[in-house]
């Protein structure tokens, strides 16, 4: 009787799913320039007549123009998405930030301890050996992604969470390893504070919390676009060391 | 081809998702749970968002599923590893 | 096509989380709850033979129709890492319910009344 209720709803809620699909623009035919996704995309945000765009009106669209391998003047990192999630909407992230860590401050309240909790089992001879080569080139391409955040797909958040991965590694291919909560707990906090400290430099500097004080140098460049390197290298770090303080929790016991 | 290949990648990840929900062990609920994640990266390849798809492939298909599995080797006291 | 996939997956994650009673199955249905969602507000921003949005030698100029939405990427990027934060903090506190009252169904628990 009871499946026979939740057949039911779950079947209900598909059909409104499916006829709610009409009111959005069909798969493909996205048109964008009715969205603010133009801007963004054009680089040419401060350049827009907000007046003009919040009545409706045909706004000044930048004409198409050469952006990589020139100087802009707005913003300078070659992948949009990156722009968007630390230049525009940066405040957003220092949410994500936080939200990410209470959820490893819950965890390590609830499953703390002091003491490394045994498998039981000696581990193979192939795990052992592999893990010695592995787990410097997990560390090493983890970096990579990170700092080449504003150039290729990737950023600060998967770049942690595989180097918390190589620790996972070394949790399981050794019995008597164990991380202190002292190590990943001071480099987590002074990658936190750091972002904020940037943000209050441009406040300080430009005018408003998070301003991109540096010089934007040339699209493409490793060194360019004013604070985004430095700030998703300091997300990484962060993420990195919250996530591999996650993995030790789980493999502790507490005393007694 | 993209259409048919997005429509073989919908149809597995349902298939495994009703395996995931009405599975008897919990081990094979947690493994379904993770082939969906891996097959969901390949809908956001096709949907041309390559960030998305480096963070899902990392998290979903590497994190979750060891936090999942440590945690079920804590509760049953050392059968799982 | 792929919102009928997300619909239908949504459907599955919201059965699961009915009609299951060991805590750890709903936890999971959660979990398919949230990829589906995802894979929606990606799909809200495709354009037809467009790029991804990352400007490099291929692509140096902004054109129109080049590019797909980059704005739904962001926010999915800062949405999959909250749900594993989630996530993980719902596990730890399954291992706890289990220590407490030796059960993880919701019908045997001991010291839970009716």
């Amino acid at each position: 009787m009871r499946r026979f209720y939740a057949i039911l709803i779950a079947a209900a809620l598909v059909y409104m799913l499916i006829s709610f699909i009409s009111t959005v623009p069909s798969y493909g035919k996205a048109d964008l320039k009715e969205r603010v996704s133009d801007a963004f995309l054009s680089k040419s945000v401060n350049a827009q007549n907000a007046k003009a765009w919040l009545e409706g009106k045909a706004i000044h669209r930048q004409p198409a123009k050469e952006i990589y391998g020139k100087k802009v003047k707005e913003e300078g990192s070659a992948n949009v998405v990156t722009s968007i999630v630390v230049n525009y909407r940066s405040f957003d992230t220092l949410g994500e930030v936080t939200v990410l860590f209470t959820a490893a401050l819950g965890v390590s309240l609830i499953l703390g301890g002091s003491r490394r909790k045994q498998y039981g089992r000696e581990a193979n001879f192939v795990l052992k050996t592999s893990t010695g080569i592995l787990v410097p080139l997990i560390i090493m391409f983890g970096a990579y992604i990170f700092v080449h955040g504003h150039l290729t797909p990737g950023g600060g958040f998967p770049g942690g969470t595989i180097i918390a991965m190589a620790s996972l590694l070394l949790y399981l291919s050794d019995e008597k390893f164990f991380l202190s909560k002292a190590s990943t707990g001071a480099l987590e906090g002074s990658m936190g504070g750091t972002y904020v400290i940037i943000g209050l430099l441009g406040l300080a500097i430009g005018g408003y919390f998070l301003y991109n004080f540096l010089p934007n140098g040339v699209v493409g460049n490793l060194v360019s676009a004013g604070i985004v390197p430095l700030v998703y290298v300091a997300i990484g770090l962060k993420v990195g060391a919250e996530l591999s303080g996650l993995v030790t929790d789980l493999h502790s016991e507490k005393e007694g | 081809m993209m259409n048919y290949l997005i429509i073989l990648a919908g149809a597995m990840m349902i298939i495994a998702a009703v395996f995931a929900v009405e599975a008897k062990k919990i081990l094979d609920a947690v493994i379904a749970m993770s082939v969906v994640s891996l097959v969901s990266v390949f809908l956001f390849i096709a949907m041309r968002a390559p960030d998305v798809a480096i963070t899902e492939a990392s998290v979903g298909a590497g994190l979750v599923t060891a936090v999942f599995l440590v945690s079920l080797f804590k509760m049953k006291g050392g059968d799982e590893q | 096509m792929v919102f009928w996939i997300s619909a239908i997956l949504i459907g599955i994650g919201v059965y699961g989380l009915l009609t299951q009673k060991n805590l750890f199955k709903q936890l999971i249905s959660l979990s398919i709850i949230d990829t589906a969602v995802n894979i929606f507000i990606i799909a809200v921003g495709y354009v037809d033979n467009g790029k991804a949005p990352i400007y490099s030698k291929a692509v140096p100029k902004f054109m129109e129709g080049a590019f797909v939405d980059p704005l739904p990427q962001a926010l999915v990027l800062t949405a999959i890492v909250i749900g594993v934060g989630v996530l993980a903090l719902g596990a730890s506190l399954l291992v706890k319910v289990k220590e407490k009252h030796s059960s993880i169904d919701v019908e045997n628990m001991k010291g839970v009344g009716e």
